[in-house]
């Protein structure tokens, strides 16, 4: 098979660069970022993520067959949570009018 | 019979393939193929988990204070090595370097075996502080019935990745013992390559597990 060989450094250097952003993460959670540390957080893993699949899992090497498989999971993932999300995050903007609430338990006497 | 002298066939071609690259080029697409719906799997118990932490973020912050940081960021590094070693293990099946294949593949097992023993002792800690979720569930705090949920997901998103930790320790036992009995060579080492990258896919889960429940809600208690 003629597949690509990454010399040893590249999977050295990636594992280097794994665990200093595994201690970065491990830093920022004792940081109070308010509504940052989630986004920081995701941030890191993901990059994390990219440099695994990229690198050890010789994603960067792929046909574009492969690396279109692999894209199609990860846009359907997005579905699943941008659907999800904007149903349940949206409920609350569509409730009855002020009014109709304060006169709803009085037409019930 | 000449033409059979032009026509050899490697051992490990079967028939339906042409050559033994694409082959390889099949069980690559099939084996990302399996992964995606791998990731929309976990996606699930990841959506719960957003949308649970979004409706109680006290609950997430006080059940993640719960999580040992040390032994969850010492099973990352654990988890993150064994990754290297089977990215290694991969590469000397490709370099046609069987024995060095075995030693990468039972140094990546033993990290696995590690990551599962430290698991086994952070949820035994669980059960004894009675943090399991259930009838004996027991909390101090004002948000306990949504801590419960938190520690839920955190058993249902664990537990789930370390069954998939098990089978791979499983296969890459296989994997080793196929290597062991010269299986592979620089022109076919395919299992080698695709169990490596469930490997890494069972890495990747963790590297978002352990931020998320471990960590991204602890800050909030230093301010």
């Amino acid at each position: 098979m003629s597949a690509h060989v990454s010399p040893r450094s590249t999977y050295f250097a990636i594992f280097a660069a794994l665990m200093v952003l595994t201690a970065i993460t491990i830093g920022v959670a004792f940081v109070n970022l308010g509504p940052f540390n989630f986004p920081v957080a995701l941030s890191i893993a993901i990059t994390k993520a990219t440099l695994v699949i990229l690198f050890f899992m010789h994603v960067k090497y792929s046909s574009r067959l492969t690396k279109l498989i692999l894209g199609t999971g990860f846009f359907f993932l997005t579905v699943l949570f941008v659907l999800t999300l904007s149903d349940y995050l949206s409920r609350g903007w569509m409730t009855a009018p002020p009014a109709a609430v304060q006169t709803a338990p009085e037409a019930g006497r | 019979m000449s033409n059979h002298v032009a026509h050899v066939h490697h051992p490990a071609l079967q028939h339906q393939f042409e050559t033994l690259e694409q082959q390889q080029e099949s069980a690559t697409l099939g084996m990302w193929l399996f992964l995606v719906t791998e990731i929309m799997f976990f996606g699930g118990l990841f959506m719960a988990y957003l949308l649970y932490r979004i409706w109680y973020p006290q609950a997430w912050a006080e059940g993640s204070l719960e999580l040992d940081i040390v032994l969850g960021g010492v099973n990352t590094a654990v988890l993150i090595g064994s990754s290297l070693t089977m990215a290694l293990a991969v590469r000397a099946a490709q370099t046609g370097a069987p024995r060095a294949t075995v030693a990468w593949l039972l140094i990546t097992i033993a990290l696995g075996l590690t990551f599962l023993v430290i698991k086994g002792f952070e949820y035994a800690h669980k059960f004894e502080m009675h943090h399991v979720p259930g009838p004996g569930f027991q909390f101090e705090g004002p948000h306990a019935r949504q801590v419960e949920i938190f520690l839920s997901l955190y058993f249902a998103m664990t537990g789930l990745h370390a069954l998939h930790m098990v089978i791979g320790v499983g296969l890459l036992s296989v994997i080793a013992w196929m290597a062991h009995k010269r299986r592979f060579s620089p022109e076919w080492y395919a299992p080698v390559e695709m169990s490596g990258l469930y490997w890494h896919f069972v890495d990747i889960v963790w590297i978002f597990l352990f931020p998320l429940l471990y960590l991204v809600d602890r800050a909030h208690h230093f301010a």
